[in-house]
Order: structure tokens, then C-alpha cells, then sequence
């Protein structure tokens, strides 16, 4: 678009008034109402907040995040990191954060398949397909989620004892105790392959968006794979053979009571993932449905008229305006996965609520624990909810 | 002690618990409050506020009439017939393990009767004090007889299920430390939900108070099938809380607990407390008020043994009425006589 389709008067502003020291004057108005609200709002937070440290002080109650450095002496289950009972209360709750964004992260992703292609079967022409999708929907979303996270963790109970492990393929053991998968020693070479992976995926990113600005002028595509074949797969292949190609599987047995060895996925874990999972994506097939609804059908019609395959339709016309309408809601599920997760603690799931639970209890920092538990979850859901519009605006309408 | 509340509650608790500290209004006016009297307080309400558990079959629960009955109830009517000569006047309420310290420290409790472990860092960091030590607990494992296991030292390797929150999680895993042995935790809050998960196979062994042990295994439909390990990995003195600051309150708990032992010691019980105040021994009538002044210097009046007795019974009579039928054995309870821990001061 060039300059000359702007239309000049857009850029007139309006005549400049001066500021008069009178109550009639709107601008006067508006800055005593501010700083009103603003300072009324200030005084209660102050207010609260010195009567809680006084209370405190008066109640002989030790107050101060001090005891993070303090060792924790709690078990738990599950950890991304190394940890030992030994390390402090800090690390712990790192932990506890670690297994909340684990589940959340991995549930996000998930729930947006499922979702998306519940809500495109419900969409079908196949009667038996958008009915069961349809029954689907209306049964998780009806049911409330801690019950449905219950019933998961009791049909895990329900798998057979570590002895009597089903055992489908080599390697693979399922018990109560959990999915057992073999898994390679994880090493230096490793490592760098993974960092190497994850370097040429950003390459293959900006080369790619250089390659649709280049064919936007000169209408001639470029392939993008072989270089993503190059920087995903050859380059990282080729490190971890130069760091000497190191490959031993580590195959879980059966030793004692449990199996050693090998990728566990814990039934805790499991549950609260298939229980977040399948309800979420309730939600969000509905979400798609309406997105998709919302294109009108004469698009489609358009589109076709155009002559573009029907892939194309959906990829270059139909879901450019569907995503418009699906992202903003879409914030709120994936906000709603991260805070429910915080279910957690009712099926032994050891996410940050639980390890601030006990933390709190131990140590008697009921204020402290109370205000990371909330830090946490608000920094998380500001995160997505920035992502989110960072991307709601990026596929926003550009209106020239 | 593990606790019972689920989860979301105690947040919600101590949720509460951050309002109502930084509520001004309310807050400002208690705060006095924690720091007055609490003896005289209390008669000058003509009640007794007592923080009981949430609900722990045997230690205090409500019954189908909604009254609340247990061992550790049992001892909030037992200090409200010393002071008033009536075990009635009593309001409980239910405390989570998360804001039991807070409850008590504010003055909205008096006393906390509710399954609290005796440590130093509790003792001198939350502003309370511990009258007496009622029930000796100490932190054991239960297996399926069916795993062959006969001692904790086998469990490497093991899985165990364990609640969150209190002491119990770190004594476990101090005792794994000290002798080297892995395990997996599994931790989970409620009750019903771990005792199921350990029934189910969830885990090899579950860890908890003795005293928990010995409730669910008898409320299996096969006890027989659980076995409780003979290790003992930890000392839960379970302790009667007080606020800091009035001795004289701590006192009358205090008493009242080694009145019961006392009672037990010397045979007198709620049926024959009367016919006991005609007992030749001298001890036996300092105790019931017929001799001396004992009650007196409590603060009390001087009959308040026999108020208290008539009420509750002896130690005896209360451990049998509520630790007896959830399969507690007295254990470490029994009086010093018999071999046991509880042991009053004399009375004189």
C-alpha cells in the first residue's frame, strides 16, 4: 500500500486547549478523579498490609522467606532436576514448579490436538463421527474435573501390581506403578545434538520467512525442506556422531519391589494429564467448532471458485479468519489447564501446590507460602495470556 | 501427625487466615486479646473454646447427633469441668493442620487439643506452650502380609505412600537417609484417598502414627491381610497446646491431664468417685478435695477433681472409650505402674 491512500484528515489532531484550574474543565476532572482512586486504592493496600506485619508481630509469628535456604527434608516422586531431601525448601518448590509446568505445557499442547479435532468431527458429514463427538463434548464437560481426575487415578489403581505387569513389547512394563519405557543414557553427545536441533529449527524459521518475503516479490516458491532436512536432522546427526555416536539403551527390570531403569511415566502424572487433557478438550472442540461455523460459507464458495485444492481452502482462507475467532477464547482454556492443574494434590501429583502445602505447614509460613503459590500461577498466566495476544495480534485482521 | 482436611480447604484456610490478620478492624481488637489472661478470659465467657481435629475417628469426631466425641475431646470437657464444674461448656472448633498454630496464637482458641506433635522448633517459634503429653504416638510402616516383607530395613527400593504436610513426611525420609534406603514417595492428602491407593497396590507400604496404623488396618475388611512392621521411626509425643503467656491456664491443663493418671493410678472412676472420697489414702483425698487445698491453688474449686472425673472417667476410662474400639493398644499410654510412659507428678 503506498502513502497516498492515507486519508490526510486522520492525521489532523485536535486544536490544543489550555489547561484551566477549574472543576468545569473536563482534563481537571478526570486527573482528581485519578489520582483520587488511585491514592484510595493505595491507602487500603498499605492499610492491610501494616496491620498484617503488626498482627504478626504481636502474635510472635516469624515472618520473612528466610526458611527457602532452609533444608526441605520432603520426599518427592517426581523430578525434572536432581533433588534430595537434603536441598532446601527453595529447590523444592523449583521442583514443584517444574512438575506444574510439565503438566501444563504437555497438557496445552495436547488438549489443542484432541480439541481441535473433536471439533472438526463434529463438524463431519459423518453421522456416526459428529454424534459421537457431539456426546463426547457434552458429558466431560458436564462432569466436574476433580471427579473425572479420581476416576482416571482409580482405573490406574486398578492396572496390575509390579509383578504381574502387563507386558505388551520388549521393554515396555505396565503396572500400577506406572508406564515403564526404555529409555538411552542421556549424555554429553546428546545434549549438544539437542541443542543443535533446536538451533536449526530457529534457522529454518527465519529461512523460511525470508523465502515467502522473497516469492511475495518475485512470485517464484523456494523449497524450504532440504534446509530444514539439513539443520533439523543432518547437522544434529552429525554432532552426535562426532561426539562419538554413544547409544546404550537403558531397559527397566524388574528388581525388588519396583522396576529400575528405563522412562517412567508415574500414574499420578498420568491421570492428572488424561484428566486435564480429555476435559479441556471439550471445551476447545467447541471453540474450533464456532471458530470454523463463524467463516462464512460463501468464503468457502470463493475459495473454490478460485480454484484452490481444498487443502488450500482450509489452510489459506478459512483458517485465517477461524483462528480470529478462536485464540481469545482459546487464552482463557489454556489459562484454565495451568490453574487446574493445581488439582493435582487430591491424586498425589507433586506439583507446586502440593510441595507449598507442606512447605507452609512445616515451616509455619502460611503468608509466604500462600503469596509463591499465587506468584507462581499469576506469572504463568500472564506469560500465556502475553504469548497469546503477542500472537491473537500477529493473525489480527491488519486493517491498511 | 498426618491431617485430614482436603487440600483446597486449607488453602482456603489460610487464605482466611492472611484476610483475617490483615483485616484491620477485626484483627487490631483481638490482638489484645492473645495477650490477656486467657484463665480469666475464659471464665468471664463462661466457655471454653477448644480447637479439636477436623475429624479423626477415635481423636474427635462429631457423631451422628452432630455432638463431638474422642479422646482428644474428652479432654476439653475434662478442663471445662475443672474450671466449671461442668464439661459442657465447651465450643469446639475444628481446626486444619495448616491453621491450628494461628487459631490458637489469635485467641480464637483457647486451648488445642488435637493431635500435635511436641518439637522444639513448635515449642519456642509460634508463640504457644505444651501443657501435657496425652497419647505417645510414634511414626510406623503397614504392608500386605502377602509382599513377605517382616521388617522396615526391607523395604529398599520400595514404594510408600505417605501424607503430606507434617512431620510424617520427614521423618520418612530422614530414616531412609540414615539407613540408605530409595524409595519412591507417593504423597497424598486425604486420607480415604491414600488408604485406597495403598489398598489398591498403589504402594508397598504406607507410613503414619501407630495409632492411624492400627485405625485403618481395623477398618479393612480383613485386617489380617495388613501387617504393621514392628519399627518405630519417630517420637510423636502428641501434646495438649496452650497459648504463651499465662502460666496459670498451662497449669490447669496440665493438671487436669495428670488427674486422670493420677485417677487411673489410684483406682478412681466415674462410677466410684463418690464412695473414693471415704479411700483412706491420704493421696486419694488431696486428690478429691477432702484434704488440703489443691484445688484451690489451681485457681479451682476444690471439689474440681471430682467434677472432672464424674465427667470423663480416669485415662483408663477415656482411652477405652474412644482408642479402644479403632484397636489401639495402650502401648507406650499405659501408666508407669505398667510399664508405660504416663506418669503424673504427685499430688501434694
Amino acid at each position: 500500500m503506498s502513502q497516498t491512500t492515507i486519508d490526510p484528515r486522520s492525521l489532523r489532531t485536535p486544536p490544543r486547549r489550555p489547561l484551566r484550574l477549574s472543576w468545569s474543565d473536563e482534563r481537571v476532572r478526570a486527573i482528581v478523579w485519578q489520582i483520587l482512586v488511585v491514592g484510595i486504592i493505595g491507602a487500603i493496600v498499605w492499610w492491610l498490609w501494616s496491620n498484617t506485619v503488626h498482627n504478626l508481630e504481636v502474635r510472635r509469628i516469624a515472618t520473612g522467606f528466610g526458611f527457602l535456604s532452609r533444608e526441605a527434608g520432603l520426599p518427592i516422586a517426581e523430578n525434572l532436576i536432581p533433588y534430595s531431601p537434603t536441598d532446601t525448601y527453595f529447590r523444592a518448590l523449583l521442583i514443584g514448579l517444574l512438575n506444574t509446568l510439565k503438566v501444563a505445557v504437555v497438557g496445552i499442547v495436547l488438549a489443542t490436538i484432541f480439541g481441535t479435532l473433536i471439533g472438526i468431527a463434529r463438524l463431519s458429514k459423518n453421522w456416526l463421527l459428529s454424534k459421537i463427538a457431539g456426546v463426547y463434548i457434552e458429558v466431560i464437560r458436564d462432569l466436574p474435573l476433580l471427579l473425572q481426575l479420581l476416576f482416571w487415578y482409580a482405573i490406574l489403581q486398578g492396572l496390575p501390581g509390579p509383578r504381574q505387569a502387563l507386558h505388551p513389547v520388549d521393554g515396555v512394563f505396565l503396572s500400577n506403578r506406572g508406564l515403564k519405557l526404555p529409555w538411552i543414557e542421556w549424555q554429553d553427545a546428546h545434549s549438544y545434538a539437542l541443542l543443535a536441533f533446536a538451533l536449526g529449527a530457529l534457522f529454518t524459521w527465519f529461512y523460511r520467512r525470508d523465502a515467502i518475503a522473497k516469492r511475495i516479490i518475485d512470485g517464484r516458491p523456494r523449497p524450504v525442506w532440504p534446509m530444514a532436512l539439513g539443520c533439523m536432522l543432518v547437522l544434529p546427526v552429525a554432532i552426535w556422531a562426532a561426539a562419538g555416536a554413544p547409544w546404550t539403551v537403558d531397559w527397566p527390570e524388574l528388581r525388588g519391589f519396583n522396576f529400575r531403569g528405563g522412562l517412567n511415566m508415574s500414574p499420578e502424572y498420568f491421570a492428572l494429564l488424561l484428566g486435564l487433557t480429555t476435559y479441556t478438550a471439550g471445551f476447545i472442540a467447541e471453540i474450533v467448532r464456532a471458530g470454523i461455523l463463524a467463516v462464512p460459507h460463501g468464503q468457502w464458495e470463493a475459495a473454490q471458485a478460485l480454484g484452490l485444492r481444498p487443502g488450500q481452502v482450509l489452510k489459506q482462507v478459512v483458517l485465517p479468519q477461524a483462528l480470529r475467532v478462536i485464540i481469545p477464547p482459546m487464552t482463557s482454556q489454556y489459562l484454565n489447564i495451568t490453574k487446574n492443574s493445581s488439582l493435582a494434590v487430591a491424586i498425589g501429583y507433586q506439583d507446586i501446590v502440593s510441595i507449598a502445602n507442606t512447605t507452609l505447614n512445616q515451616t509455619g509460613q502460611a503468608i509466604e507460602g500462600i503469596a509463591i503459590i499465587m506468584l507462581v500461577y499469576l506469572s504463568i498466566s500472564l506469560s500465556i495470556s502475553l504469548f497469546m495476544n503477542w500472537y491473537n495480534a500477529r493473525i489480527a485482521l491488519v486493517e491498511r | 501427625m498426618p491431617q485430614f482436611g482436603p487440600s483446597f480447604m486449607r488453602t482456603m484456610g489460610a487464605a482466611a487466615l492472611g484476610l483475617a490478620l490483615a483485616l484491620p478492624g477485626v484483627a487490631r481488637a483481638q490482638a489484645p486479646a492473645a495477650n490477656a489472661n486467657t484463665f480469666d478470659a475464659v471464665r468471664a465467657r463462661g466457655q471454653l473454646v477448644c480447637g479439636v481435629n477436623t475429624g479423626l475417628a477415635g481423636f474427635a469426631q462429631p457423631d451422628s447427633q452432630g455432638v463431638w466425641r474422642g479422646f482428644d475431646v474428652d479432654y476439653c470437657r475434662a478442663v471445662s469441668a475443672a474450671i466449671f464444674g461442668d464439661p459442657n461448656k465447651v465450643r469446639y472448633v475444628p481446626t486444619t493442620a495448616q491453621v491450628r498454630f494461628t487459631a490458637l496464637q489469635s485467641g480464637e482458641v483457647d486451648v488445642l487439643s488435637r493431635n500435635t506433635t511436641w518439637t522444639l522448633s513448635r515449642d519456642t517459634a509460634l508463640g504457644l506452650d505444651f501443657a501435657a503429653t496425652n497419647f505417645f504416638d510414634g511414626q510406623g510402616f503397614m504392608v500386605k502380609s502377602a509382599l513377605g516383607v517382616k521388617s522396615a530395613k526391607e523395604l529398599e527400593g520400595a514404594t510408600i505412600c505417605v501424607q503430606p504436610g507434617t512431620t510424617t513426611e520427614q521423618n520418612l525420609s530422614d530414616w531412609a537417609r540414615a539407613n540408605r534406603i530409595r524409595f519412591t514417595p507417593v504423597v497424598i492428602e486425604r486420607l480415604e484417598e491414600i488408604v485406597s491407593a495403598f489398598v489398591a497396590g498403589r504402594c508397598d507400604a504406607y507410613t503414619t502414627d501407630v495409632s492411624g496404623l492400627a485405625a485403618t488396618r481395623s477398618a479393612q475388611p480383613k485386617p489380617d491381610d495388613y501387617l504393621i512392621l514392628p519399627e518405630v521411626i519417630s517420637k510423636e509425643p502428641l501434646a495438649i497446646g496452650v497459648r504463651q503467656g499465662d502460666a496459670r491456664f498451662a497449669d490447669v491443663v496440665r493438671w487436669t491431664h495428670f488427674l486422670l493418671l493420677s485417677a487411673e493410678e489410684f483406682g478412681i472412676t466415674q462410677a466410684n468417685v463418690d464412695q473414693m472420697a471415704n479411700d483412706p489414702r491420704p493421696e486419694v483425698q488431696r486428690i478429691l478435695g477432702k484434704n488440703g487445698e489443691l484445688g484451690k491453688m489451681l485457681g479451682l474449686d476444690n471439689l474440681w477433681a471430682v467434677n472432672v472425673i464424674k465427667a470423663v472417667g480416669n485415662y483408663s476410662e477415656v482411652f477405652d472409650r474412644s482408642l479402644k474400639p479403632i484397636g489401639i493398644q495402650r502401648g507406650p499410654n499405659a501408666l508407669w505402674t505398667g510399664g508405660g510412659l504416663q506418669y503424673s507428678p504427685p499430688f501434694r
